[in-house]
């Protein structure tokens, strides 16, 4: 059975679930809902970060449409990791604007306010609960109410248990389900939070650098799930590597000194001047 | 011999059962026995234990909001007092008219030449409100100051710290005799409870059976509120907080919870301990008590429910010893412990034990 | 050994100087002592009080000595005065014959000195004092006659005022004879002499003026005489007027010192938690340490440099840094780099350390505190004016401050060692990586905060009490400081200590010490709601880890 049966197999609340993410909160002090009407479901535009008069972000302006899967690629210190900090609410930026669909402003929202409303976000260093187990940390993810009251009282309902049950399969780890998560593998652990990001079930999924330490097989089954979430989810992959990026064939940004250098396909931005200048150097 | 795994287990379950029954025997050998029985227990031994109860329920009320939650609070002894205090207000007025001055107000008012209890003094001879009290003043005030300090992000250290000097305001502020609060020698000379005299046999072995059930009591909360999911959630934010931000959690919240109930804990420790010991005074809030909660902590084994109970009897009846045989060396004691612990057992008694089980396991 | 030798030593140097005296003495025709002695050694207590004064007029050169042998319970006298024995600094004086004796013969009890007799000497001595040669001398002793509540002093001030030429003394000694004449003079002469008193800065002729202006119970003066009070009321206000410019200085000279103290005690602090991020709550035992090792210092310089004992301080202070520095170092190789990383575990470990120095210093040098001498240059003060005193010994740990604080910025700033720290603290792998021994460059990072914590000990045990607990008071504020002027920034740390001693003791005058240190820490708690980070906040990727 392959990733993308699966995928269709399991229940990841309704195709329009991503509408339903403001009202899966009833406590979100914003009542704003998800509103794709436009296809755009994220507006960056001119945002400025600066650190200590380093500029990590300069005047960067990127739209991403519902259901697009775009790969970020750019070298060290070009502000792919700042863009998602930004994004996430984790850094505030100095000018600009970002928009979740057309009106959730993202700088107006906390980190807790944004993941709620849909944006789920995989880390560059693998970061799971290592304490938990990994059904622990699949169910710590769980789409579901995050409030103190219900987290208090409320028991698993049975679709609950078998989405964990489905999702840990999915990502190879249904034998483990009762071990720590510190004691996997370090691609278990990718793994492990590639299905925390499922259980989570945002609209937008951000994967910073994905495939970092994985195996080529376990790098291109990786590439095949991405591309079956690709048909609910809207994903920006931050990836180095290259091959990776070509399996996905998706649209490409180029960062550079925090603003994009170009945009294209992969073939498109490889044979662009100015990007062969910033990678090769002249 | 070689220990397997069934027989340790068996040994543990002959400890537990054994430190049981010597708890329910102490309050029966005080009463029944006759004095010169040598079973009977005096009521040093029942006083001594009964206190050792409630600083297990502290080390409890620790144990929840650091070995579980990850918040190092250096001010414990603040709730624990303010517990005390509360409670305490009420024993002063049961004093009645029995003071060295004979007055209705406390010796130290009059002292001051105070006429008239100040306005926080009221209903206090109420014992239903003092309970109430005992709860909502350290709840309360647990409750404003981490909603502040959580809503900031303050974490860590840098929360320890200051938890460390609000106690120390607290102290600095429960040392003046303008507080109303007795000063530097605080509330002590009790008389009664409720009517009943409180140096009687019997009202000795309410008040120690009263801590044993608060200290059972708040075992079985704890561990119901760790086996929920609010405990899965509570030790995710101890590993990673922003993480479980990014999840959607609002942290603040289980923090806040975690942290009021272990205040709660802590002033409810605080009350029982007040009348078995007959004084609370500012000390109690000094830093150093507020730290040495932590070690009893962290010698048990933090983050299981055993662990800051075994530390909290074990370090203080080494206390107990210690400070009568010899006094100059204690100090040396407890730094000792406080190196010797985090350096070389960080998980505790609790955790060498396990280490134990899994050898045994590991040879079967 | 040394010490009994030294002593025998000084006891030639005295006798020497005695016998000299001695010598100059009867040279020449001296008034007769008998009917003073007579006196003094009588029943009558006026008698008394009046010899002492006679005394301390007759112009008698062993007068000086004999007053001063008499308030030490050292002057001897049989009824008849026939026979008169002094005992001085250790040696005796047959004060009939003139020579020094071995021993005061039995038989003769010394004259008992009561309350009265005893403010009577004082006031002897400063008349006495009033023909020293020096200026100084003089001018002290006038000030002390200004608190004189005895008329039989007012002609000695008449005598010395036609002979005084220094300015200084002469004003002196009118204030002292105007507050005479205030007490028992008579109508105008009161009054011009509480108007004379305006000149005055002491508190003690302050007190006098507004006595005047004391009411009884019913509403009515004490004081029956209006232009007096009219009088002593203008000199109020006029004395007020200029002090008050002087207290403004005083009470900011105050704030600056409290808050050099903090800087001392916090600067070790902003180094090893703010820098290197390792919580040493030991800190406030290496303060501990230092003035332990400063007490040490002042004792060795007494057994075996008493010559040099003024100087023991600046011993003191490389001593100090020196065995705190070694012993941050200790404490970093054994056991905090094995928790690196670990912030709540270092927490208890280092308080856990400070509980065994605590105890240790209390083991060897007992639980009370240690007395710790100021040097001569360190005691007394600048006089702003009257009672407003500037102390010598906070004036310089102001400036120690700044020395401290200039040190620890350029070796940090501009040095290589500054240069690994700062690597270091910022990037712990690049720095690696770049060559940099990471393992070294925080043990002596550590050992240089701690050092600096000896020093700051150096600084405390000249202005408190040197005991085991020393530590245990600064630990709070220390951390404080460090927290509110903001993690890893030194001007931070510099302006919370300052801005921490100036708001303290602006709050003192209103509220108390303790209330105002607890408003000072309500504060913060609420300042550090507002911004997390302390005044100055370090921003970027790293600031959050």
């Amino acid at each position: 059975m392959n990733a993308s049966n699966l995928i269709e197999s399991v229940h990841l609340g309704t195709p329009e679930g991503v509408a339903h993410a403001g009202v899966i909160g009833s406590h979100v002090l914003q009542p704003n809902t998800l509103d794709t009407s436009h296809r755009v479901i994220l507006y960056l535009e001119d945002i400025t970060v600066e650190f200590d008069g380093f500029r990590a972000l300069n005047k960067l302006s990127l739209t991403v449409d519902r259901g697009e899967l775009r790969c970020i690629i750019g070298p060290n210190g070009a502000g792919k990791t700042t863009m998602m900090d930004v994004i996430t609410g984790k850094t505030r930026p100095d000018s600009g604007s970002a928009f979740f669909g057309q009106t959730i402003d993202l700088l107006r929202t906390t980190e807790t306010e944004i993941a709620v409303l849909g944006i789920g976000r995989k880390f560059q260093k693998p970061t799971v609960f290592e304490n938990h187990t990994v059904l622990q940390n699949l169910a710590l993810a769980q789409k579901g109410n995050r409030g103190l009251w219900e987290c208090l009282w409320s028991k698993p309902t049975a679709e609950e248990l078998h989405q964990r049950d489905e999702i840990a399969k999915l990502i190879r780890l249904q034998e483990v389900l009762s071990r720590r998560a510190g004691d996997l593998s370090h691609g278990q652990k990718q793994w492990l939070e590639i299905g925390m990001l499922l259980m989570q079930d945002p609209a937008l999924i951000l994967l910073d650098e994905p495939v970092a330490g994985m195996t080529d097989a376990e790098t291109e089954r990786t590439a095949e799930l991405i591309l079956t979430l690709k048909e609910r989810h809207s994903l920006i992959v931050v990836e180095h590597d290259m091959d990776f990026v070509a399996q996905l064939a998706s649209k490409v940004t180029v960062l550079h000194e925090g603003s994009v250098l170009a945009e294209g396909s992969l073939a498109d931005v490889q044979n662009n001047e100015r990007v062969i200048e910033v990678y090769l150097g002249r | 011999m070689k220990l397997t795994e069934s027989k340790l287990i068996a040994l543990a379950r002959g400890f537990f059962i054994a430190a049981a029954v010597l708890a329910l025997w102490l309050p029966v050998g005080h009463l029944l026995l006759p004095a010169d029985s040598a079973l009977h227990v005096s009521a040093f031994w029942l006083t001594l234990i009964g206190k050792f109860m409630c600083f297990a329920i502290l080390a409890l009320a620790m144990d929840l909001i650091w070995g579980f939650g990850g918040i190092l609070s250096l001010g414990q002894g603040l709730f624990f007092a303010l517990g005390g205090y509360a409670f305490g207000m009420y024993l002063m007025r049961e004093i009645g008219l029995d003071g060295v001055y004979k007055s209705p107000l406390p010796d130290f008012m009059v002292f001051l030449d105070w006429k008239a209890y100040p306005w926080y003094w009221a209903f206090t001879e109420h014992f239903a409100y003092a309970l109430a009290l005992v709860v909502l003043v350290p709840g309360v005030i647990a409750f404003l100051f981490g909603y502040l300090a959580f809503r900031s992000r303050i974490k860590g250290v840098y929360f320890s710290i200051i938890t460390q000097a609000l106690t120390f305001a607290a102290m600095l502020a429960f040392f003046r005799n303008d507080m109303g609060f007795g000063g530097n020698n605080g509330f002590t000379d009790f008389k009664r409870i409720l009517g009943f005299s409180i140096t009687s046999g019997g009202m000795r072995v309410v008040l120690y059976s009263l801590s044993i059930a608060a200290l059972v009591g708040c075992y079985f909360l704890c561990r119901k509120l760790i086996a929920s999911r609010y405990g899965q959630v509570l030790t995710a934010v101890r590993d990673g907080e922003s993480r479980l931000m990014f999840l959607g959690y609002r942290t603040l919240h289980f923090k806040l919870f975690a942290w009021t109930l272990a205040a709660v804990m802590s002033g409810i420790a605080g009350a029982l301990y007040v009348p078995q010991v007959g004084i609370i005074n500012p000390s109690e809030m000094s830093p150093a008590q507020s730290i040495e909660v932590a070690i009893w902590t962290a010698v048990g084994g933090r983050a299981t429910l055993i662990g800051p109970i075994l530390g909290a009897f074990t370090v203080n009846a080494a206390k107990s010893y210690f400070t009568v045989a010899f006094p100059q060396l204690w100090l040396f004691f407890l730094g000792a412990i406080f190196i010797g612990v985090t350096l070389f057992l960080p998980r505790g008694i609790a955790g060498l034990w396990q280490k134990l089980i899994e050898r045994a396991r590991a040879n079967a | 050994m040394t010490q009994c030798l030294i002593r025998t030593l000084a006891g030639w140097i005295t006798r020497f100087f005695l016998l000299m005296m001695l010598a100059l003495t009867s040279a020449h025709a001296a008034p007769d002592l008998s009917p003073a002695l007579r006196d003094l050694s009588g029943e009558d207590p006026d008698k008394r009080v009046e010899a002492v004064f006679s005394l301390s007029l007759s112009g008698h050169p062993a007068a000086a000595q004999i007053i001063e042998a008499l308030g030490e319970d050292g002057l001897y006298v049989n009824a008849s005065a026939s026979e008169a024995y002094l005992t001085l600094k250790g040696q005796h004086l047959d004060l009939i014959r003139n020579q020094p004796v071995a021993s005061i013969p039995a038989g003769i009890e010394p004259v008992m000195v009561n309350n009265a007799l005893r403010a009577a000497i004082d006031l002897a001595k400063s008349a006495v004092a009033l023909a020293d040669a020096k200026p100084a001398a003089r001018l002290l002793a006038a000030k002390q006659l200004q608190a004189a509540e005895d008329k039989v002093i007012a002609p000695v001030i008449e005598k010395s005022l036609q002979k005084e030429t220094d300015a200084d003394v002469k004003a002196a000694l009118l204030i002292a004879q105007a507050a005479l004449q205030l007490q028992f003079g008579e109508g105008a002469q009161r009054v011009a002499a509480a108007e004379m008193l305006a000149a005055s800065d002491s508190g003690a002729i302050r007190q006098k003026l507004s006595e005047l202006l004391r009411k009884n119970p019913d509403g009515s003066f004490v004081e029956q005489d209006a232009a007096l009070r009219l009088a002593a009321e203008r000199s109020l206000k006029t004395i007020q007027k200029r002090l008050d410019k002087f207290e403004i200085i005083a009470n900011l000279f105050s704030g600056l010192s409290l808050g050099s103290i903090l800087l001392l005690a916090a600067l070790g602090l902003a180094i090893t938690y703010g820098l290197m991020g390792v919580i040493n709550m030991a800190h406030g035992e290496f303060l501990m340490i230092g003035a332990y090792v400063t007490y040490l210092t002042q004792s060795a310089f007494r057994a075996w440099f008493p010559e040099a004992f003024s100087f023991y301080v600046l011993a003191a202070i490389p001593a100090a840094f020196i065995v705190t520095a070694l012993l941050g170092v200790v404490l970093e190789r054994s056991v905090l780099r094995f928790l690196y990383g670990r912030p709540l575990e270092t927490l208890l470990t280092t308080w856990g350390v400070s509980l065994l120095l605590m105890q240790t210093c209390r083991s060897i040098f007992g639980a009370q505190n240690v007395e710790v001498e100021n040097p001569a240059w360190l005691s007394g003060g600048v006089a702003l004016a009257g009672d407003i005193i500037i102390p010598w010994n906070r004036i310089v740990i102001v400036l120690f401050a700044i020395a401290v604080l200039a040190m620890v910025a350029l070796l940090i700033s501009k040095t290589r060692a500054g240069l690994y720290i700062r690597g270091v603290t910022q990037n712990r792998a690049m720095a690696a990586c770049t060559g940099v021994a990471t393992d070294r460059v925080d043990m002596l990072t550590f050992g240089f905060g701690s050092g600096i914590a000896g020093l700051a000990g150096v600084a405390l045990s000249q202005i408190g009490n040197v005991g085991p607990d020393l530590g245990q008071q600064y630990i709070v504020d220390s951390f404080m400081v460090v927290v509110l002027g903001g993690v890893g920034q030194l001007s931070g740390t510099v302006i919370a200590a300052l801005g921490l001693g100036a708001v303290s003791k602006m709050l003192e005058p209103l509220s108390g010490a303790v209330l105002a240190k607890i408003m000072v820490l309500i504060f913060i708690i609420l300042f550090i709601q507002k911004r997390p980070q302390g005044l100055f906040a370090m921003k970027g990727r790293s600031a959050e880890a």
